[in-house]
């Protein structure tokens, strides 16, 4: 084997949850997960985590119109109505460049420029601060946004992740 | 976990390890309880045992400072690491919140 050509390593994943705002949690610690063993920085870890966090809130309250949070309206968690859907979130690793692709099936977004506005929020009641996109984009590398008002919306995310000595060995 | 405890005319709301959508509706119900019921001046929010912070963070204290800023009331961040300070910066937030590290 030739030592020299450094191989681009590959990983994929890609998993399908319940729009429910538990599963924010989950979506953002499985790809924070995927990545450690890059060894990220600490500060990475936690762009990436919120970036995640983000995108997936988005889709389960705007896209799915699932609002509730734990312990909304009292005692009733288990007795709330929420729509049915589940989020996609793939993640590929393509060397130190790290993917994220989430996609819901949801009611989409009608004005994308609009809706990336820092402050604009169309869920005001509910304490939303318009932030989301904002903060997607200042936190990861490249920022894409591809929605069909109802049909559903795709965030693409891409990250690179500082060298580490994994990154270039062979495997 | 998250704690509310009133100190004189301030709230002091100790929040939890993470502040995402799923935990800020019940965060902001107590925290508005409490300023109705205590006639409370000040809100101080404690990022202490906060590891993950995303915007609904920024939405439970602009909701916070709008319900306060009225009557002159005044909000308060502690314990606020860099991630956090990124996004006060950004969101414009440490314009209107008094941000001690």
């Amino acid at each position: 084997m030739n030592s020299q050509v450094v191989k681009t390593v590959k990983n994929e994943m890609e998993v399908y949850f319940d729009a429910i705002s538990r599963n924010e949690s989950f979506a953002r610690v499985a790809v924070a997960a995927f990545v450690t063993h890059l060894n990220p920085t600490l500060e990475e870890l936690a762009d990436i985590k919120t970036a995640v966090s983000e995108a997936v809130t988005n889709a389960i309250i705007h896209g799915y119109e699932n609002f509730n949070g734990y312990g909304r309206h009292g005692e009733q968690i288990s007795a709330m109505r929420e729509n049915p859907g589940k989020v996609r979130l793939k993640c590929v690793l393509e060397g130190d460049v790290l993917h994220i692709e989430i996609e819901d099936k949801g009611k989409g977004i009608d004005n994308i420029e609009q809706a990336m506005e820092p402050l604009f929020t169309t869920k005001a009641e509910l304490e939303r601060s318009g932030m989301g996109f904002a903060f997607m984009e200042a936190f990861m590398d490249d920022l894409e946004v591809d929605s069909v008002p109802e049909e559903g919306t795709v965030v693409r995310m891409k990250k690179k992740l500082g060298s580490s000595a994994w990154i270039g060995c062979e495997e | 976990m998250e704690d509310f405890r009133i100190i004189d005319n301030c709230l002091m709301v100790r929040l939890p390890e993470e502040v995402d959508h799923h935990r800020a509706a019940y965060i902001c119900e107590n925290a508005d309880r409490f300023i109705l019921q205590d006639n409370v001046a000040h809100v101080v929010f404690d990022f202490e045992d906060t590891r993950f912070m995303d915007s609904s963070g920024i939405g439970i204290i602009m909701g916070r400072y709008r319900k306060i800023a009225c009557f002159g009331g005044r909000v308060y961040a502690i314990h606020v690491d860099k991630q956090i300070q990124r996004m006060f910066t950004l969101s414009g937030l440490n314009k209107i919140v008094e941000v001690l590290a």
